[in-house]
């Protein structure tokens, strides 16, 4: 009994947590809607837990994230990566409003816009819309129009409708306003993060057992087991830049808008779920034919093994991105032809963005597949699978109990190194046209209708800019993080002996 | 002792491994010296330090991690550690050569041999006038006994033996006309015939060059024929040193003499072997008295606390001396016991193996494993590897049957054929009376309690990922044995008491044991299904003198009490002479003789069988023995020399020989012999 | 050795058939040529007339298998799976729908693609090589941990960024290339040294990376430490005897890729104009012109199956431990 303590306590909570959402959205109106994808984060999120849980009791799991826990970089960019994944799951919950009853009506109607958590949360980035492009902090626009001045028709460059609104004379207290509220936001973040440091002392006081004071210089002078200085010090720059949003992206478009004035920080942030979503559940769906199949060729040999791996062989010599192309090509021509079966606008983008995530899972499971098959060869060569068959363990006990648990570190270090890939590759998908649906925020779309802009002049840089490098943080602190999970879990890569 | 020409000189040698926040005193303080022409042993288990003792010589320590923290080596004089590195690569491979324990990778795969050996030749400039590389590279290689030189030069290390490539190897080292050959476990991955041959060749070829040559090894055996003068360390310190007379007549140290307490051999047939209890400590730990202190009989409380000094004994000979307290005239007088009495205190057992019945057990009748090899277009099946072509053995009930032959005789493949975990080709697996080999997969995984199996590796044996209560319970799972899981549990507890473990033991993982206490623990899983006959592959091979007298001691006992029945492969022959009851010997899949242990190891009568325990190294010093050295290696088991497998390396083939395979001959009611020598009867 | 590459090709047919029917499924299966004929009209010009019309002009008015009314009285061969899949296997990849002819276009527009890919490939190699062995000559210094960081930086970077960044500064601010296009003969020199250029720096990150750890688990063996132990300097030991096992995972791995060069860069070619294969494959996309990706779906294939067995003989060549056929 004792060994279910946790999972009760994790199931418990959930079960909490699905009530309030309930009983929240009773009470203001809402309906959720859980498209396809969050359903599939959420039982991503549940199975993360439930591993967690299960490593906390093994050494064996447990040994090596402790290595991993010791990493500076690793653990800097973990930071990091919490900070998108806190980002994606936000706009991972969705409903609807309620409209405003009408007179009569006996039912509540619904908006037929989807939300997001994030949505609401950044309201004042999506609502405060542009005409067309800005640049960044720029409180005119990018093209000239024709404006009524004194009575007269001018063409100039119009001011915004909401990009430096406030101020009466832009041109002299634009710098001033800036500097201004970046202050501010530095002078936040300073006694938020102070605030932090001291919650955080009084936690590691309290479980090694000394005074807080002792432990926040054990902090400040990098001495503690873990890296907390350096997560500290991400964590700090990380709050510095949402500061910084809070105060400077309400009153201007930090990142500047686009064609149709929507601005390009909104965009950027909504991508991250596109970003994570593909990253992350293409790995999940892929993974249950990954493992099993290369275990069974492995394991059995014989034409089990023959039939895998002309499976695999077949798929693999399809070119990635023709298969894909053709994939996705006739599910549009589906898609085209069967308007009916998609509800909604987000329904058909949902649907396209998961089966993009099944096709492209497809695609890169052989890899991982080839991989299992060529260790579960070896390891079922070891004594222990030997002895169990010595002893009449059945076939499937041996493979679950002896054999996965012994390649799963290959599983794991393939989720990890494919995560950052498929981020890219989505962005490169977009451009061929073959990726999320047009209509989906994602940077592949942002950075794909901002190139035929290149040719403006002035460049219309910010979009790309901002695609890029949300994009970058991304891929590098994950590329960062699976090195440390790499050092870990492979035993080839021999730590320090 | 005559005065002799100095060449190596090794002062308080400290070499240090940081990792992980810690820092293993691999070698910590070591002195000793090495003289023109002599042949200097490094005797230790695995792990003390001995093989990073040579590679600081060389100054090789794998970095980053590893470094040499103090000391000096001087060669001639001159401190090779304090030379710049370029000065250095003079010294490597010129004025020093090595040669390492493993043949197989320690070649370049990709470079043909002679270029290898060209190589050391060309960068030390050691050519001849008028003597081209390659013919340097050929006659090194006739040097060292490699027949058909010229076409060897240009073959690639995977065309050949390890044998061979041990000994390209020593031509390789030989090239660069070394003072010293530090040779590290030369033979330990070698076949005992092989061996020998080695072991020959170094001994030729320094009474050619005059070299001295430092031998790395754990076996006192090799040590007993090779050296003139032992070292003996422990945990990273050279704790005995003396020439080889005075060490073998009368080891000093308490670890000396327990090395030598534990080898297993017929005289000790009846009595446990005695064992060095505990295991060796982590390098990483901070010594405040002796090393062995823990592991020693006679520790005092002083030894806990005081730092032994060496106590030299320069009457008996040159720097000899030992590293203990009962040397030292402080504490001498503490000690109760006398110091001869050392050798009496063998804890004798009574009780002799019991003889329940001679119920047959097992019956193995004319067994064939065979392999098949496929070629060309449609994988036809052109020709069989015949692993185990026709064995035939019987084992009864409580006795052990000693299964003995070098790698790839495929003593191995006959356990995993009498297992079914391997179907057999032919042949029949007769246990208690039923037949296994005509079992369906079902019906045989009833019958799997019945035997079971102990492999030689205790690190690969166990799951990694399971708990020890979970690998013991499995099979009692599999088998539906041990009653429900309450009880279950309670007989783990009862079989880790068994086994000498602690049951709190049964939750933690196979990695926190040594090599010893996971043996134990393979042996409590096997012992859980309650089985009859115990295969056991090589169990202590991979393992410590002082530990496998330990397991051996175990597997005794268990069969006295349970009257288990043991299949014991093994090359190793002194183990055989201490366990077995009954001998089987096998060469190229076949048994070539098989009869009592007192038959077959005082009276051979098979030349393979002659040569074999001819092979073995004595640790006696004084025995007589002459070795008789087989030519070539083990042929291939797919393609058999023609008439008797035997004939091509035998010294007494006659026509017959080559003209059929010779029928088993009767020599006694237990002992027979396959070999033409003998009359048919 | 003629044994095995029969045999190796009769494995190779059971793939190309299975690559042939499942396109024929994605393409013809789960959606009938009325679909795509729909899609390629639009939805308001949709006739059935019309709908028969295009079926008919692009030869897919015939049942998918079986045709009895068939007028050359050959129900099998007469059928949209005879004409558009099968004939694959004859590299007769038919029309586009245009009504360019398939196979004279990739004859065509091969070269271009090569003349990309080739020099790619051997600076790329040359680079990725030298950059591994200096971090590996230095492995465990500061060198090798900026060099390990740099390449981490440098694969994290989507290479949409290394392209239109590339055009911009030094096309378009330094004007040093033409931002995109293509000539034949020597002066289309001009045009490829950008694509080329960034085609090598795109992937800079990765394989150095890669190349840097196959390096440092062969400085880990043990015949390394034999030659060290010969007297040999690092450079000789890094140079003779680490290259030389190192360069078989690294040459093999390339061998499998070297068929698919004809395929071209997708993106490379297309953003910087180039009338290569890729590009071609890129705009088919684009057009969903489905007779092209199912023509270049399958020659992908042909050529990925013809790398596998180059693979298997370039390891019997820089490999003497293995012989081809035996076991």
């Amino acid at each position: 009994m004792k060994a279910f303590g946790p999972y009760i306590k994790l199931i418990l909570a959930l079960i909490l947590i699905v009530f309030s959402a309930v009983g929240i959205a009773q009470h203001t109106d809402v309906q959720l809607k859980v498209l396809w994808t969050d359903a599939l984060v959420y039982l991503l999120v549940i199975a993360l837990l439930l591993f967690a849980i299960q490593a906390k009791s093994k050494e064996h799991l447990r040994g090596p994230w402790r290595h991993i826990a010791r990493r500076r970089i690793a653990m800097s960019a973990m930071v990091v990566l919490m900070f998108y994944v806190a980002v994606g799951l936000l706009d991972s919950v969705h409903f609807r409003k309620a409209l405003e009853r009408q007179a009569g009506q006996t039912q509540v109607h619904y908006s037929g816009e989807v939300l997001s958590l994030l949505d609401v949360v950044a309201t004042a980035l999506r609502e405060r819309q542009e005409t067309t492009y800005s640049a960044p902090f720029a409180t005119h626009a990018y093209t000239k129009e024709m404006l009524e001045v004194d009575g007269r028709q001018v063409r100039d460059f119009p001011r915004l409708n909401y990009g430096g609104a406030h101020l009466n004379n832009p041109e002299e207290d634009k710098l001033s306003d800036i500097v201004a509220n970046s202050s501010i936001a530095l002078l936040e973040a300073l006694l938020t993060s102070a605030f932090f440091f001291y919650i955080l002392s009084v936690v590691l006081a309290r479980n090694r057992k000394t005074s807080v004071r002792e432990q926040a210089i054990q902090i400040l002078r990098f001495r503690t087991e873990l890296p907390w200085m350096i997560m500290f010090l991400t964590f700090m720059v990380l709050l510095l830049c949402v500061f910084l949003i809070i105060n400077l992206s309400t009153k201007y478009h930090v990142f500047g808008t686009d064609k149709v004035g929507q601005d390009v920080l909104y965009l950027a942030l909504k991508s991250i779920r596109t970003g994570l979503v593909i990253g992350t559940l293409t790995t999940l769906i892929m993974l249950p034919f990954a493992v099993m199949l290369g275990i069974m060729a492995g394991y059995f040999r014989g034409w089990v093994d023959d039939v895998i791996q002309y499976i695999y062989t077949t798929l693999n010599s399809i070119p990635g991105v023709l298969l894909i192309a053709a994939a996705v090509l006739s599910l549009q021509v589906y898609m085209e032809n069967h308007p009916e079966m998609f509800e909604t606008l987000i329904d058909r983008t949902d649907m396209r963005l998961l089966f993009l995530c099944i096709i492209l899972g497809i695609t890169s499971w052989t890899g991982l597949c080839r991989l299992l098959r060529g260790e579960t060869l070896k390891v079922s060569q070891v004594d222990y699978v030997e002895a169990a068959t010595a002893f009449g363990v059945r076939h499937f006990n041996i493979m679950t109990r002896h054999i996965l648990p012994n390649v799963m570190h290959i599983v794991l270090i393939a989720v990890v190194i494919d995560f950052s890939g498929l981020v890219l590759a989505e962005a490169v998908l977009s451009y061929i046209g073959i990726g999320v649906d047009p209509a989906m925020i994602s940077w592949g779309n942002m950075i794909n209708s901002a190139r035929l802009e290149m040719a403006r002049d002035p460049i219309v840089w910010w979009s790309l800019a901002a695609a890029f490098v949300f994009m970058f943080v991304l891929v590098l602190a994950a590329n960062l993080f699976s090195d440390a999970v790499r050092d870990a879990f492979d035993p080839r890569v021999s730590r320090s002996q | 002792m005559a005065e002799q020409t100095q060449i190596l000189k090794v002062e308080n040698l400290h070499t240090w491994f940081r990792g992980d926040g810690r820092i293993a005193r691999a070698v910590d303080g070591v002195s000793f010296t090495i003289n023109k022409g002599e042949t200097f042993a490094l005797l230790g288990e695995s792990g003390c330090g001995k093989s990073v003792t040579s590679l600081s010589i060389m100054r090789l320590v794998p970095e980053p991690g590893g470094k040499i923290v103090q000391g000096r080596v001087n060669l001639h004089g001159q401190d090779l550690l304090q030379l710049p590195e370029t000065q250095m690569r003079d010294v490597r491979g010129s004025r020093i050569a090595m040669i390492f324990q493993e043949p197989m990778t320690s070649l370049n795969p990709v470079l043909k041999i002679g270029e290898q050996i060209e190589e050391t030749a060309v960068r030390h400039k050691t050519l001849k006038e008028g003597q081209t590389a390659r013919q340097k590279a050929i006659e090194l290689l006739n040097a060292v006994g490699l027949p058909d030189a010229q076409r060897r030069y240009s073959e690639y290390p995977h065309q050949l033996s390890g044998g061979m490539k041990q000994r390209v190897m020593i031509a390789i080292a030989l090239a660069g006309d070394p003072e010293l050959l530090i040779a590290d476990e030369p033979t330990t991955a070698l076949d005992v015939t092989i061996q020998s041959q080695v072991l020959q060749l170094l001994r030729e070829l320094q009474g050619e060059t005059h070299m001295a040559v430092m031998l790395i090894t754990h076996d006192l055996g090799v040590v007993a024929e090779m050296a003139d003068r032992v070292a003996v360390m422990y945990a990273g310190q050279i704790v005995e040193q003396a020439d080889r007379e005075t060490f073998f007549k009368a080891p000093k140290h308490p670890y000396s003499i327990k090395l030598f307490e534990s080898l297993p051999n017929r005289t000790k047939r009846n009595q446990r072997l005695a064992v060095i209890q505990g295991s060796v400590p982590s390098l990483a730990t901070e010594f405040k008295g002796c090393r062995f202190e823990p592991r020693c009989q006679f520790a005092i409380e002083d030894c806990k606390n005081n730092v032994p000094v060496w106590q030299s004994f320069d009457e008996l000979g040159e720097e000899t001396g030992v590293l203990c307290h009962r040397f030292d005239p402080r504490f001498e007088s503490q000690f109760s016991e006398p110091v001869q009495k050392i050798f009496d205190a063998v804890a004798q057992s009574d009780d002799p193996v019991t003889t329940r019945g001679f119920k047959e057990l097992l019956k193995v009748n004319e067994l064939k494993v065979h392999f098949p090899i496929q070629k060309g277009l449609f994988k036809r099946t052109v020709g069989h590897v015949r692993a185990v072509d026709g064995v035939s053995i019987d084992i009864p009930q409580g006795k052990t049957l000693a299964l003995v032959g070098e790698s790839g005789c495929g003593k191995t493949t006959v356990g995993k054929g009498i297992l079914q975990l391997i179907s057999p080709t032919a042949g029949s697996v007769n246990l208690d009376n039923e037949e296994l080999t005509n079992l369906a997969k079902h019906q045989m995984r009833q019958r799997r309690k019945d035997i079971q199996i102990i492999f030689q590796d205790p690190f690969s044996s166990m799951n990694p990922r399971m708990m020890v209560a979970d690998i013991i319970e499995e099979g009692m799972v599999a088998q539906r044995v041990g009653g429900d899981k309450q009880k279950r549990q309670t007989r783990i507890d009862e079989l880790l008491n068994q086994v000498g473990l602690s049951p709190e033991v049964k939750y933690r993982y196979p990695h926190e044991f040594s090599g010893g206490q996971r043996q134990r623990i393979c042996i409590a899983r096997a012992l859980a299904v309650e089985p009859k006959l115990i295969i056991c592959d090589e169990p202590t091979s991979a393992l410590d003198v002082s530990v496998q007298a330990q397991i051996l001691n175990l597997l005794k006992e268990l069969q006295d009490k349970f009257g288990l029945a043991y299949l014991f492969i093994t090359h190793n022959l002194s183990v055989v002479e201490y366990l077995a009851h009954n001998v089987a010997v096998m060469y190229l899949g076949r048994i070539v003789e098989t009869g009592t242990v007192e038959e077959v190891l005082e009276n051979p009568l098979h030349p393979y069988t002659k040569a074999l325990l001819s092979a073995v190294p004595q640790v006696d010093i004084d025995s007589e023995r002459k070795v008789i050295r087989l030519r070539g290696e083990l042929p291939s088991p797919a393609n058999p020399p023609v008439g008797c497998h035997f004939n091509p390396r035998c010294a007494k083939a006659w026509q017959e020989c080559r003209n059929g395979y010779p029928s088993a001959r009767s020599v006694s009611p237990t002992h027979s012999v396959r070999c033409y020598l003998y009359q048919e009867n | 050795m003629l044994a095995y590459l029969v045999r190796r090709i009769l494995y190779a047919l059971p793939i190309l058939i299975g690559v042939n029917l499942l396109t024929f499924a994605l393409f013809f299966v789960v959606n009938k040529p009325d679909d795509m004929a729909r899609m390629h009209l639009g939805v308001k010009h949709v006739t059935p007339a019309a709908i028969e019309r295009w079926k008919q002009e692009h030869g897919y008015d015939k049942p998918l298998f079986y045709n009895p009314a068939s007028e050359t009285g050959n129900a099998f061969t007469d059928t949209i799976f005879f004409t558009k899949s099968v004939r694959l296997f004859i590299f007769d990849f038919g029309n586009a729908d245009d009504g360019r002819n398939i196979t004279y276009d990739i004859t065509q527009r091969m070269w271009p693609s090569l003349a990309i890919a080739i020099p790619t490939l051997l600076v790329g190699l040359l680079v990725y090589i030298t950059f591994a062995m200096t971090l590996a000559f230095f492995r465990a210094t500061y060198i090798d941990y900026a060099g390990v960081i740099l390449a981490v930086v440098l694969m994290s970077i989507s290479g949409l960024f290394y392209i239109i960044g590339g055009q911009y500064l030094v096309s378009k601010l330094l004007h040093l290339v033409p931002i995109s296009g293509y000539a034949t003969g020597l002066t289309a020199i001009k045009f490829l040294i950008l694509p080329v250029l960034i085609g090598v720096i795109g992937s800079i990150g990765s394989n150095s990376r890669w190349y840097r750890t196959i390096f440092l688990e062969e400085i880990n063996k043990d015949y390394v430490r034999t030659a060290r132990a010969k007297g040999l300097s690092e450079r000789v030991v890094l140079f003779k005897h680490v290259l030389k096992n190192a360069l078989i995972p690294i040459l093999t791995g390339i061998v499998v890729i070297l068929p698919m060069l004809f395929m071209g860069n997708l993106i490379l070619e297309s953003f910087f104009g180039v009338p290569g294969l890729g590009s071609y494959t890129i705009d088919a996309i684009r057009q969903q012109d489905f007779a092209i990706v199912r023509a270049m779906v399958f020659l992908g294939s042909v050529l990925y199956i013809i790398g596998l067995i180059l693979t298997d003989i370039s390891y019997t060549i820089v490999d003497p431990r293995i012989r081809l056929g035996g076991s």
